[in-house]
């Protein structure tokens, strides 16, 4: 267990260095989650599966996935499609497959070898889902109301930022009118 | 089995939100800067995980979903105001956003 902490958390730091170096964003993304992933197994080392979980599924899953949403968005041009061509190349992305295949290596291990005293052993400081959850919605409870209030606050937020103004459709359309009219001549 | 020290997930921690403070100072690109701040977010929930590992306790742990719920809603409205700016200055460099005009 504790080989597992110090290897993921090197993975983690290592994968947080990448990230912060890299001037491609796609390449920094697939670092950042290789790190969120080293981060989990850390949680899992610490004895908090949920949280592992959680990190997995919310911040190397949406949050991850909602970047590269918008970098889509942002750029999307013929020369990034033929950049992308150029991009797929093994160096680039074996950095963090290699990253990555340390954690897998980790969870095969966590699995197979220590998976009998993962219970009882870890009793010390093992907070499982059950407990989280009582404390969740017992003394929590005014928290996860405030939280909900956060995220009502931040749907309403991001629709009302993400809708674009017409002005500036308009201004775009503008500068492209005279193209689409003789295409549409044509 | 609860061998790991304190010290070395709170060090951890720190040196993961030091990575992402370091992030946001010498980044330009404001997509970076806001993955930086993920990252620092990020180290802030490991710190609250370990403290609750720590003594046992579940409070770490509701602590670090308060702080997931923060990041959603933040990431959220942060990418929204992104698109915003690209689509007023048609660049990612924050510099270019240096005048407040409404």
């Amino acid at each position: 267990m504790e080989t597992a902490f110090y290897l993921a958390a090197t993975v983690a730091v290592l994968a947080t260095i990448m990230v912060i170096t890299r001037y491609n964003m796609i390449h920094a993304l697939l670092y950042l989650v290789v790190s969120f992933l080293a981060v989990a197994v850390v949680f899992l080392t610490m004895g908090a599966p949920f949280m592992a979980a959680l990190e997995v599924i919310v911040y190397a899953g949406a949050i991850v996935v909602l970047i590269i949403f918008v970098i889509m968005m942002l750029s999307l041009t013929r020369e990034d499609v033929e950049q992308e061509k150029a991009w797929l190349q093994p160096k680039l992305w074996m950095g963090p497959a290699l990253l990555s295949f340390v954690l897998l290596a980790e969870l095969v291990y966590l699995l197979v070898v220590a998976e009998m005293p993962a219970a009882p052993a870890t009793a010390g400081s093992y907070v499982d889902a059950k407990a989280v959850g009582l404390a969740l919605y017992g003394p929590y409870v005014l928290g996860v109301q405030l939280s909900g209030i956060l995220l009502m606050a931040g749907i309403v937020g991001a629709y009302h930022l993400g809708r674009q103004k017409k002005k500036v459709i308009h201004r775009f359309l503008q500068e492209k009118e005279p193209q689409k009219e003789r295409s549409a001549v044509i | 089995m609860t061998a790991i020290p304190m010290e070395t997930g709170l060090m951890l921690a720190g040196v993961l939100f030091m990575l992402g403070l370091i992030s946001v100072m010498i980044r330009r690109n404001i997509i970076f800067m806001l993955i930086s701040v993920e990252i620092m977010l990020n180290a802030a929930g490991l710190a609250f995980i370990v403290a609750g590992s720590h003594w046992a306790q579940p409070d770490g742990q509701i602590m670090f979903i308060f702080i997931l719920t923060m990041a959603a809603a933040e990431v959220s409205v942060g990418l929204a105001l992104i698109l915003q700016i690209y689509h007023q200055l048609k660049t990612l460099n924050s510099d270019a956003a240096n005048f407040m005009k409404g």
